[in-house]
């Protein structure tokens, strides 16, 4: 350092600092000595041990959920020039992720139906927002409509990204059956959010009926899906979604909520309107293929205010992780992977029927699922709450005593009987 | 950096026999089979045809490139937040709880600011959270309809303008004088339209505004707010802080100044703070210590929401967690070694014969003006190309857009003299080389000079396109 001080002609770093006016110096920093690694360590581990985890206490919670991550997919996101390295704007020296990237929306294409994906959102959350304003973008129209029930921390941020636009969110209602009405008649629609499974869990079949309504409202069709359902069910492009955003959840963890990855996909028509970063097949001086961002003129470091979104920063190294577990899983891992999603929550449900749930909408769904009991959800989780296991999410809001349960392929049968066990000891019990 | 011919994920040969599932509804899924080795083998192929930070230097400036402490990926190893889902009941997550409390305890000491909330993602989603912030308080105070516009100077970042218009503003851009902000243009463009002033201090020149209590005077002085994008906090920690100087809200970039890796693009994470007369909109959950039980409190009433699906990037907050806990209050070392480094290499390569415009002292980054090079038919791109043969990851090129042929350098403070050194020595060289070489360039790179206008024109998206 003393060189390096020498080199510029001063005695020390604070003259480096001269610019700040005195007025707003401010007398170091109140906090506590450096620490070495292992307290660190040891201090955060001593904190986070006052969680409970999946292994601690097995929970039934929906919207996102635990899945099993395969090491192998550890392994390659910890690679250093993966995650250690900046968005990828010099091509040349990143050929590794760029390709990446590229197979990554490839995957999505082929899950999704789409034609095009970019490299996420945040979340499905801001992935909705987000669609609803490119929705808004091509069909210059302010509705947008979405089903009543839909999680609700997702309609709150979908309404902080359509304030700015001044669009207007309407809700459509449910039938009998939980799926969506389709024959809402509103006027000046840009966009119909369909989600599918939706927020009960259920599996939605109306492909002609969906489609129709997109186009008797002349709007875009939004998609919500599941990316894991699409391995055994149909893609939104049957029901001629524009748009498709969802929970990119595959190899990676629930980390209390994030980082996520917000999938978004569309129809090649649309490209130029999308939000967010999108790599592109091209070849380099010598006709080699290579790869690099493109279609940058949407951006923001280009285009400013006039940008079609905000978004630098994105989700990319979980989209790293998304394509290493699809990569290890392929298409018969994938398959399995779902029907094993499936046939647990049906184990589950009928499980739970058998004590006395029952299920309010008759139709088939995935691995999410609403029942209704003679016991309140919230009531029943806190009954739970010494016996080792934790229930699923109550929905009073919209089924009187509705609990919404979500299982996965880690919900093994020796865990959905243990759990039904206790729940059905704790709905004997005497207040 | 190896090469190699990779083939793309669809184009290795399938192994194994296909499994038909009778009852499934869907037959058709263009996804490879292929063994656990072969896989392997593609993604460490892959990897080491991309340049990290462990690699080498990366001074890419405004992007803070700190070298990503290894414990940080330690920390968040854990199942005690891998497998913790965040509905779950508060008695079960008070270990993360605990972690956002005290986070947002010390980003408030360091920033001056007397609230956090850390659900923004990242950067720019931070910048979108504070001005929906900017919005909500001038509904509040009945001046919604009347505060129309947000003010930033010709050197912000582009997400600043692009995060005031998705949240419904209008942008006001004024012009720079000599790499500061213009106080006649300022004063010019401030009036009871404006919601915010939204300003990076040091700017994106590197150079500290040092006209900021003027700044906030003009700015208070018709009822605005200032905003402070912290891209560029990294060069004052401890040295002051927004909050003394003025400012109204933050966003911080924790994958930048509290070096959490980038991620190859993300996640990062964006807190927002703000003072007193703003916590109230901050959005919903916040997380509050009662009776010594930490809790998630979605009662607030004037709070503008959520921004995200859940409480934010917890993993990306746990390793600027553990960082601070690290550093302490020798974050400030952080910021006099970062600012040394940049002064340091500029000065070198001023001595070499590079244009440094508006000449100044500099914080934690500079910008050169290759515009001198054109007569010799070199651009800006040409020189950051030919720099990757010399092992050194180019620095922001064409940003600022005050600048012409831009090159933003932002060393960091983890760099060595040893390492700046060879950096101006490669940039002497460079001067000295045929004007081909550096027009040429990259040459010892897995692949030459990639076509980028070609890749916007054809717009092949998807192994899918690439077949057609």
């Amino acid at each position: 350092m003393e060189e390096m001080l020498k080199y510029l002609g001063i005695k020390s770093v604070d003259e480096l600092f001269e610019d700040l006016p005195p007025e707003i110096k401010t007398d170091g920093l109140n906090l506590h000595e450096p620490k070495e690694e292992m307290e660190v360590e040891m201090e955060i581990k001593k904190i986070l041990s006052k969680n409970k985890s999946f292994f601690d206490m097995p929970f039934f919670l929906p919207v996102i959920k635990p899945h099993y991550i395969p090491p192998a997919v550890d392994e390659i996101v910890s690679r250093q020039e993966f995650y250690t390295s900046y968005t990828p704007y010099q091509a040349e020296a990143s050929q590794g992720i760029l390709q990446a990237m590229f197979e990554y929306q490839s995957i999505i294409a082929e899950l999704t139906g789409m034609d095009a994906a970019n490299v996420s959102m945040y979340d499905s959350a801001t992935a909705l927002g987000e669609a609803a304003l490119m929705a808004y973008r091509i069909k210059k129209k302010r509705k947008i409509l979405i089903p009543r029930n839909i999680f609700w921390h997702k309609k709150k941020v979908l309404e902080n990204y359509a304030k700015g636009a001044g669009l207007q969110i309407i809700e459509v209602d449910y039938g009998e059956d939980g799926r969506m009405k389709l024959n809402h008649e509103e006027k000046d629609v840009a966009a119909i959010y369909i989600e599918n499974p939706n927020f009960f869990g259920i599996i939605d079949d109306r492909y002609k009926e969906i489609a129709e309504m997109r186009e008797r409202l002349d709007a875009l069709l939004i998609a919500g899906i599941d990316p894991l359902s699409l391995a055994i069910y149909n893609p939104p492009s049957c029901y001629n979604a524009d748009i498709v955003i969802g929970e990119g959840y595959f190899g990676n963890p629930l980390n209390f909520g994030g980082p996520l990855l917000g999938i978004f996909a569309c129809k090649k028509e649309y490209i130029r309107q999308m939000p967010g970063k999108i790599v592109g097949a091209t070849v380099d001086k010598e006709d080699k293929r290579a790869f690099c961002m493109t279609l940058q003129t949407r951006e923001q470091h280009i285009r400013r205010g006039k940008a079609t979104s905000n978004i630098c920063s994105n989700q990319a190294l979980c989209c790293i992780a998304f394509l290493a577990y699809v990569a290890l899983l392929g298409r018969n891992g994938l398959r399995r992977v779902a029907k094993k999603n499936m046939d647990n929550a049906k184990y589950m449900a009928n499980k739970l029927q058998k004590i006395g749930f029952s299920l309010p909408f008759h139709k088939k769904f995935f691995n999410e699922f609403v029942v209704i009991g003679n016991i309140n959800g919230k009531e029943l989780n806190s009954r739970l709450s010494n016996k080792g296991v934790y229930g699923g999410l109550p929905i009073d809001e919209y089924v009187e005593n509705g609990i919404l349960f979500g299982v996965t392929e880690m919900h093994s049968r020796e865990i959905i009987n243990f759990a039904v066990e206790k729940i059905k000891e704790a709905m004997e019990e005497k207040l | 950096m190896a090469k190699y011919d990779e083939p793309l994920l669809n184009e290795i040969e399938e192994k194994e026999e296909e499994e038909f599932l009778e009852d499934v509804e869907r037959k058709e899924l263009n996804i490879p089979n292929l063994t656990e080795r072969e896989v392997i083998k593609h993604f460490i192929h892959l990897s080491q045809m991309n340049y990290g930070v462990d690699t080498g230097f990366y001074p890419l400036g405004s992007c803070t490139m700190k070298y990503n402490l290894k414990l940080l990926e330690r920390v968040v190893k854990n199942e005690k937040i891998a497998y913790v889902h965040p509905l779950l009941p508060e008695d079960a997550i008070q270990g993360c709880l605990e972690i956002m409390h005290k986070l947002e305890k010390m980003l408030c000491e360091i920033t001056g600011m007397d609230a956090f909330s850390l659900q923004p993602c990242a950067g720019a989603h931070g910048e979108f959270t504070g001005m929906l912030i900017a919005r909500a308080y001038f509904e509040e105070i009945g001046e919604g309809d009347a505060r129309k516009e947000v003010i930033v100077p010709d050197s912000a970042h582009g997400t600043n303008p692009a995060s005031a218009k998705m949240a419904g503003f209008d942008v006001v851009e004024i012009p720079s004088k000599n790499g500061r902000v213009d106080m006649e243009a300022l004063r010019h463009a401030l009036s009871n339209e404006t919601a915010a002033f939204m300003l990076t201090n040091p700017n994106t020149l590197g150079i500290f505004e040092k006209d900021i209590l003027e700044i906030a005077r003009e700015v208070r002085k018709v009822g605005a707010l200032l905003y402070y994008d912290g891209a560029n906090l990294n060069a004052i920690m401890g040295k002051t802080t927004p909050g003394k100087m003025g400012f109204d809200i933050v966003h911080l970039n924790l994958h930048k100044t509290f070096g959490t890796p980038h991620g190859g693009g993300g996640p990062g994470a964006g807190p927002v703070g703000v003072k007193k007369h703003l916590e109230k909109f901050l959005p919903v959950p916040r997380v509050v210590k009662r009776d010594g039980k930490y809790c998630l409190d979605y009662d607030r009433p004037h709070s503008i929401g959520k921004v995200s699906h859940f409480y934010g990037n917890f993993a990306v907050l746990l390793k600027a967690y553990a960082y601070i806990m690290l550093k302490g209050k020798k974050l400030e070392e952080a910021a006099e070694r970062a600012v040394l480094n940049s002064n340091y290499l500029m000065e070198k390569l001023r001595s070499i014969g590079y244009e440094v415009p508006f000449y100044n002292r500099r914080m934690h980054e500079f910008v050169l003006s290759l515009a001198n090079l054109k007569k010799k038919g070199i651009k800006a791109l040409d020189v950051a190309k030919r720099l990757l043969d010399y092992g050194f990851h180019p620095p922001t090129i064409y940003f600022p857009l005050i600048v012409e042929e831009a090159f933003m350098i932002e060393p960091t403070e983890d760099e060595s003299k040893e390492t700046l050194d060879k950096f101006a020595d490669a940039m002497k060289k460079m001067l000295q080389e045929d004007v081909e070489i550096l027009k040429e360039a990259p040459h010892n790179m897995p692949v030459k000079r990639v076509n980028e206008a070609m890749a916007a024109r054809n717009a092949i998206l998807t192994w899918k396109d690439m077949e057609k």
